[in-house]
């Protein structure tokens, strides 16, 4: 029973890491490895700023 | 390095001293150890790989020479990935050994330009994920179904075989290239290796091929909406469904994307639901009960809205459900053709192989099936995904021959398995429901009697076969639906109710299916549209500088217009073609696409050229003459060809002949006003053609001289430009494959047991 638990969260994690749930999580990664002084934004701001800055780098999408 | 096999390479990466830290593991398997490795084929390594060879050879057999009744669907999906597995692990890796010759010894962008935001190392099997569902989306569910026309096997050997040879190739050395240049996109690419003429064309090439393929994608969707109000109800949904989204991230919980996905997906399916409910009620089929015209006006003023909307109210949210829907929807397809294991009637090859009249899709099955199939086998619009995103995720060098190859081999087997759906149901069915309504004439009873009158083996519908099936999926007709997506909708629906539900959730899946093959189409669409914009902008802010500053209004607001202007133009002539829209325009789509590949290839063969691979040169020469063969070939014949069902002009001057004769009606159009309109039409598609196919010339002829002369210089000694970022060294490890293999494992053991401050951040999970 909790390797099928185990197997479902692992596949969650998974579907998460493909439609870039844990941005965050990666970005907060980055601020402290990287030694930043500076506080890191806020979850709030970071996903405001992802979005934000997707209005002037446009993705292509494919058919 | 040491000198490389197949030619001295003289790139700055073969050359460079990249000095490791010592402090740390090695950052790449050594290149002795990995070797012997390879080389070492263990009698369990052979026992598997010759099962899968005979596996693959028996299904190929199955398909290809046994001539039964039926054939079993299982062997295409044997036949498929045992290719694939075969392409995969022999020749990726003979690309990789001769072409790209990776070295994680070297650091990606996502290392040595790590921002946390746009260059983050990613798991490589959650890359593989992110990758596919960018590049994967409704056209391989679309061609190979038109292409079905021909019978099962020339789509079925060109989805496969091309693939392997020439779609994952350019898939892969176009992500390789564009990561070697810090995920520089493919204009810029075109623009440093082809010079100012070769890079100008590509880009002009590339802004008329996206407005091309948006304006098409989008008839796909008008097609299967038109006069269907539980489809247009459920797919309308997905806007305030997609605002709910929007706003739930942005002020409610942001950063919850999966709880949100999936409070999507429930709205989704009670929108799904919904609208049966609200197409029986009368006001409900009479608000809903739109045409195709006012449909296709709708979805371009929904277009311009749509690209000038913040990206976090409609686009981010929207693909978030995408990509949900497309890994659901895909695993579901696969799992249901496996278990149902429907039975084919199609023959190998169709009467219409041998003929080029076809009702569906007009011209010879060469070249116009390897236009007609573009996503699956090979799709240049990949290239434009392949560099941007993905480059700039990539945690070592040697992953992306998982990612580029082996992400482009799954979207073949998607296409795969959109044909066995498609060719699942009655063959009579296949032509009532893919032919124009000029030829069908619209109602079951004219539908019957032309699809019988066609001669084709086997083939005896009844209007209460046509009936009886439209009334299962909820629809008030299926005659004439052309355009892929609702033949395609009717297979999943066939497929399905035997796996779940019976007869009577058949509507269901018919709307599940047209509901997420609408959902990807409107995502391509609003983003294409942007991508599109952004570069109408850049052009034109060579002559006015304003124009590129990409945040002044009035500018955006102008390239939106005209970019939604151009593919909305395009759409409204296909949806009011007297002679059927998909009929006349999906050749230019796969056309377009494929001129698409053909310069992405050449952009590869430069590079591939400059650094020194010309012993193995063929690997990207070899897809680049078939691509720009079978685009120029189809191009010329559209443009020239004497019969008015295949060439553009050809029917252009009938048409206009029979007008200054004074007939009231010729051919499929009944009226003078549609005469007219085949007038304008053709030639608007005839002159799109002239140009796609000059362009095409142009960037093939600029990357073939770069070509020469980066041969001349390598025979004369001259060093090469280099376009590359320079070499930084790896401070990391990750291994290459799905599977980590001895070594590998080795070397993550060791990684493992460096101290944290020592390691670079985890690249997520795994």
């Amino acid at each position: 029973m909790s390797a099928l638990v185990e197997g479902f969260r692992g596949f969650a994690r998974y579907l998460g890491g493909v439609m870039g749930a844990d941005a965050y999580q990666k970005y907060l990664e980055h601020h402290y490895a990287s030694g930043h002084l500076n506080q890191p934004m806020t979850e709030r701001e970071f996903w405001r700023d992802r979005t934000d800055r997707q209005d002037s780098n446009p993705q292509g999408r494919c058919c | 390095m040491s000198s490389m096999p197949g030619g001295r390479a003289r790139t700055a990466d073969d050359d460079l001293e990249l000095t490791p830290d010592p402090s740390l593991p090695p950052t790449a398997v050594d290149e002795a150890v990995r070797e012997a490795e390879e080389r070492k084929w263990t009698p369990a390594k052979i026992a598997v790989w010759a099962a899968i060879a005979l596996l693959g050879g028996v299904a190929w057999f199955m398909l290809a020479i046994i001539r039964g009744e039926t054939v079993n669907a299982i062997w295409f999906v044997f036949a498929s990935v045992c290719t694939y597995l075969i392409g995969y692990r022999f020749y990726s890796k003979v690309i990789e050994r001769y072409i790209t010759r990776p070295n994680d010894r070297r650091a990606t962008p996502a290392e040595y330009k790590a921002d946390g935001k746009d260059y983050v190392r990613t798991d490589r099997n959650v890359l593989f994920g992110h990758h596919f569902a960018a590049i994967a989306g409704a056209g391989p569910l679309v061609g190979p179904v038109i292409a079905a026309q021909m019978g099962y096997l020339p789509g079925t050997i060109w989805i496969i075989i091309g693939v392997v040879l020439a779609g994952a190739v350019q898939d892969y050395l176009v992500l390789f290239f564009s990561m070697r240049r810090g995920g520089r996109s493919l204009g810029q690419m075109a623009r440093e290796e082809l010079g100012v003429i070769g890079g100008t064309a590509a880009l002009v090439a590339t802004l008329l091929i996206m407005v091309i393929i948006v304006a098409i994608l989008a008839l796909v969707v008008v097609n299967a909406l038109g006069e269907s109000p539980w489809g247009v109800f459920s797919v309308g949904m997905t806007i305030p469904i997609a605002l709910f989204m929007g706003v739930y991230l942005r002020f409610i919980r942001p950063g919850k994307v999966m709880e949100v996905s999936l409070i999507g997906f429930v709205l989704l399916m009670a929108a799904i639901i919904g609208g049966g409910i609200v197409a029986e009620t009368e006001w409900g089929a009479a608000v809903f009960h739109l045409d195709k015209v006012t449909i296709a006006w709708g979805l371009i003023v929904y277009g311009f809205i749509a690209a000038i909307l913040p990206v976090w109210l409609l686009l981010a949210p929207r693909d978030y459900l995408s990509t949900f829907m497309k890994i659901g929807v895909i695993v579901m397809l696969a799992l249901a053709i496996i278990v149902v294991r429907p039975e084919i009637t199609v023959p190998a090859f169709s009467e219409f192989a041998s003929r080029e009249n076809g009702p569906v899709f007009p011209g010879a099955l060469f070249p116009f099936l390897f236009v007609t199939i573009a996503c699956g086998a090979l799709s240049g619009f990949h290239a434009l995904i392949s560099s941007g995103t993905t480059p700039k995720l990539i945690e070592k060098e040697r992953q992306t021959r998982l990612i580029g190859y082996g992400g482009m081999l799954m979207e073949s087997f998607v296409a795969i398995m959109a044909l066995v759906a498609a060719i699942s149901i009655d063959r009579g069915l296949y032509f009532a429901m893919n032919s124009p309504a000029a030829l069908t004439g619209g109602t079951v009873e004219t539908a019957a009697t032309w699809v019988n009158s066609l001669g084709l083996a086997g083939v005896n519908i009844t209007p209460d076969l046509l009936a009886e099936t439209a009334r299962n999926v909820g629809e008030e007709s299926i005659v004439s639906r052309t355009g892929g997506a609702p033949t395609l909708a009717v297979g999943l629906a066939h497929i399905m109710q035997q796996f779940i539900g019976g007869t009577a959730m058949m509507a269901f899946w018919y709307h599940f299916a047209i509901m997420f093959e609408a959902l990807f189409i409107l995502t391509a669409v609003d983003a294409g549209t942007r991508v599109a914009r952004f570069m109408l902008q850049d052009s034109i802010g060579n002559f006015v500088p304003k124009f590129k500053e990409h945040s002044w209004r009035p500018g955006a607001w102008l390239c939106t217009a005209i970019m939604v202007g151009a593919w909305g133009a395009v759409l409204l002539m296909g949806v009011t073609d007297p002679l059927g829209g998909i009929n006349t325009l999906f050749p230019l789509f796969g056309i377009a696409n494929q001129l698409l590949a053909a310069i992405a290839l050449s952009v590869c063969m430069a590079i591939a050229a400059k650094r020194g691979s010309f012993k193995y040169l063929w690997i990207v020469a070899l897809p680049l003459a078939f691509a720009a063969v079978v685009t120029i070939t189809a191009s010329f014949q559209k443009i020239f060809s004497p019969v008015p069902a295949v060439g553009y002009f050809a029917n252009n001057a009938a048409f206009s002949k029979a007008l200054a004769d004074g007939k009231t009606e010729f051919g499929t159009a009944k009226t003078v006003a549609a005469m007219e309109a085949v007038v304008r039409n053709t030639m608007i598609q005839g002159w799109l053609s002239v140009i796609f196919v000059l362009l095409s010339i142009i960037v093939i002829i600029t990357a073939v001289i770069a070509t020469v002369k980066a041969f001349r210089n390598e025979a004369a000694g001259i060093r090469h430009d280099d376009h590359e970022d320079p070499a930084v060294p790896s401070r990391g490890y990750a291994p290459a494959g799905l599977i980590p293999t001895a070594a590998e494992r080795e070397l993550m053991a060791e990684w493992n047991k460096l101290p944290a401050d020592l390691r670079l951040e985890k690249s997520a999970h795994h």
